[in-house]
């Protein structure tokens, strides 16, 4: 099995939202600290190494063109 | 983690008591009297009388080879450095006929615990089956292992066992390397067709053929302390995150023979390491962790630990096994008991190539299955060590979700890593003859002989491992109800289960764990490692099988 990267939610906007609101009043740290838990939580549903790896070489792939971009400006 | 060079300072150990456990003396070599061109010749001088340069003289010696065996100083039992003796270790040492001394003064132990601030996250046991031999692990201080190698050297007329004598110069020639030994009455010289390094992690003779030996320094520094107490706490590998008497640190405590304890705790990268070993300075440490101070030092240590190998293992006629090919964290047993595995694996390669059965390539795969397995152990105590001392805040924030999230979910708890213990390593090489036949399970061709209970021809109780022991420590092949009733090739022993006349499997454990069906046959290298198998094995098979993992194809 490959990375999915079609859209998988009925509502993505509901997903997004979820998301985005259990950071409202945490502070940077908090967020960070709830990010790394639900990275792990995840990461073990997903169960696959290799989906996992695939998934993390596409989110740095973002940051780096990210500072690439900012670099360039 | 700091990339370091082989050349690097290494934070010298600091005893606080010497405990000169075993005292040899130096005595005089007739190879000493001979003088210029008129060097001794020997087939192998092994260097450096630790547990592995020790064993691996037994095990030659066992073979029928003669050993000069060096070492540069003079006593062993400083400290008791290694304490964690393996289950494969413990049947090498079977082996060697030193096993039953090693288990009878040990502690056996199979059950680890994990602890999270003063809460428990979860338990472990190394060996939840029954019908084996020998336990998970035995703890043994290093000095006590030593001394009973020693006694079995003894017994070895074949050994040449010389302490005092320290290797200070080598020259490789074409048949053989010129070492230059210096002892207390001056200089002399050895020819040796080959020489095994066993001389360490500062090893002299890494320098002398000029190998690297690079890798990762980890920051972080550990204090170990061997305490002397009564103590009721079970004995049991109890390993705390942040417990409430090291705020912030790792600790270790574990039980040794004569009501020794092992506590190691973690240290900051710039704490004092000249004042942290000071007992006064560690005593509060232990009272705080204790609960009390009714404790006697034994030995007191500050580490910091690097994990490196040397890029080849072999170097013309010079092989290094140990500490001096590889190094590893302490955190996972993996530093004396891969050197054993190092010294069984090239025991009887070397036999083969000293008797010209094998040709000197069957060496080439000592390098191949011992340095991928020192790549497994760096790796997963590098893990460990990374896990215990995380090298950016985000790291450190990953594992903090990982021990909160193991106090409620399974998966988070197999994550928490405070150290993966040693187990023996699979070897993909190519000695091995894949299967050609589908198997459920059992062990794979590259995998150590699972032990199994059986009853012996006599009627007692024996095990698989006995029984290997019984037919020569060599190529055996190991059938199950008659296996294709083919005949072992000439020099190969026999372990016949179940059938006419077979070992007994009462339990139905060797079956069961070896997958057997009434036909099969497993082929073992000298080492007790599985070379092949076979549903139904044929003559020309098991021979082309018995070839390639002698190393004749």
């Amino acid at each position: 099995m490959a990375l999915s990267t079609s859209s998988n939610f009925a509502k993505p906007d509901d997903a997004f939202r979820a998301l985005v609101e259990t950071h409202r009043g945490l502070s940077e740290a908090q967020s960070a600290d709830f990010n790394a838990a639900l990275v792990l939580i995840l990461a073990n549903h997903i169960g696959d190494i290799d989906i996992l790896r695939e998934a993390i070489a596409l989110a740095k792939r973002r940051v780096i063109e990210t500072q690439q971009q900012q670099q360039q400006q | 983690m700091a990339q370091v060079n082989g050349q690097a300072k290494v934070e010298a150990e600091i005893e606080v008591k010497m405990q000169a456990k075993t005292q040899f003396g130096y005595r005089r070599h007739a190879d000493q009297e001979r003088t210029g061109a008129d060097v001794a010749e020997h087939a192998v001088v092994v260097v450096g009388a630790g547990p592995i340069g020790l064993s691996l003289a037994i095990d030659l010696a066992q073979r029928g080879h003669e050993v000069v065996l060096l070492d540069d100083a003079d006593r062993i039992g400083e400290g008791s450095r290694a304490i964690c003796f393996s289950k494969r270790s413990l049947e090498y040492w079977d082996r060697l006929g030193v096993g039953d001394r090693m288990v009878d003064k040990g502690v056996v132990w199979s059950v680890g615990r994990i602890f999270h601030g003063d809460s428990q996250l979860y338990e472990f046991n190394l060996l939840p089956e029954q019908g084996h031999k020998r336990p998970a692990f035995i703890n043994l201080q290093q000095f006590y292992a030593e001394a009973y190698l020693v006694d079995r050297v003894e017994q070895l007329p074949a050994i040449s066992l010389r302490w005092r004598n320290k290797v200070t110069g080598l020259e490789q020639r074409n048949d053989g390397v010129l070492l230059t030994i210096t002892t207390p009455e001056g200089s002399y010289r050895l020819l040796a067709a080959y020489v095994v390094a066993c001389d360490g992690a500062r090893s002299s003779l890494r320098q002398m053929v000029g190998a690297e030996f690079s890798g990762h320094m980890f920051e972080d520094q550990f204090l170990i302390a061997d305490v002397k107490m009564t103590a009721a706490f079970p004995t049991e590998r109890w390993f705390w995150f942040d417990p409430p008497f090291h705020a912030g640190r790792s600790a270790l405590l574990h039980r040794q023979p004569d009501d020794v304890w092992r506590i190691d705790l973690q240290l900051r990268p710039d704490a004092d390491s000249v004042a942290e070993k000071r007992p006064e300075n560690v005593r509060p440490r232990i009272a705080r962790m204790l609960g009390h101070d009714q404790f006697e030092f034994e030995w007191i240590s500050l580490y910091k630990f690097q994990c490196r190998r040397m890029d080849k293992f072999t170097h013309g006629r010079v092989i290094f096994a140990g500490d001096a090919a590889h190094q590893v964290s302490p955190f996972g047993a993996r530093g004396a008991n891969s050197g054993l595995e190092d010294a069984e694996n090239l025991a009887w390669k070397l036999d083969r190539v000293l008797r010209k059965l094998s040709s000197e390539r069957l060496l080439e795969s000592y390098h191949t299955e011992r340095s991928a397995a020192a790549d497994e152990n760096i790796r997963e105590s590098t893990r460990s060590t990374d896990f215990m001392a995380p090298n950016t805040a985000q790291e450190a924030r990953l594992r903090r979700a990982v021990l909160a999230l193991a106090k409620e979910t399974e998966f988070a708890k197999r994550m928490v890593n405070g150290g993966r213990l040693s187990v023996p390593t699979i070897y993909d090489t190519p000695l091995s003859t894949p299967d050609g036949e589908p198997w459920g399970s059992g062990p794979c061709p590259g995998t150590s002989m699972p032990d199994a209970p059986i009853a012996m021809r006599d009627g007692r109780a024996g095990f698989l491992t006995d029984a290997f022991i019984d037919q020569g420590t060599r190529f055996t092949l190991l059938t199950f109800d008659n296996g294709g009733r083919v005949e072992p090739p000439d020099g190969v022993g026999t372990i016949r289960i179940g059938g006419e006349g077979g070992l007994a499997d009462r339990e139905n454990l060797a079956g069961a764990r070896y997958d057997a069906a009434p036909g099969t046959a497993y082929l073992l290298r000298p080492d007790g490692y599985v070379a092949a198998r076979f549903r139904h094995p044929t003559q020309p098979a098991l021979d082309a099988a018995l070839a390639r993992a002698a190393g004749l194809n």
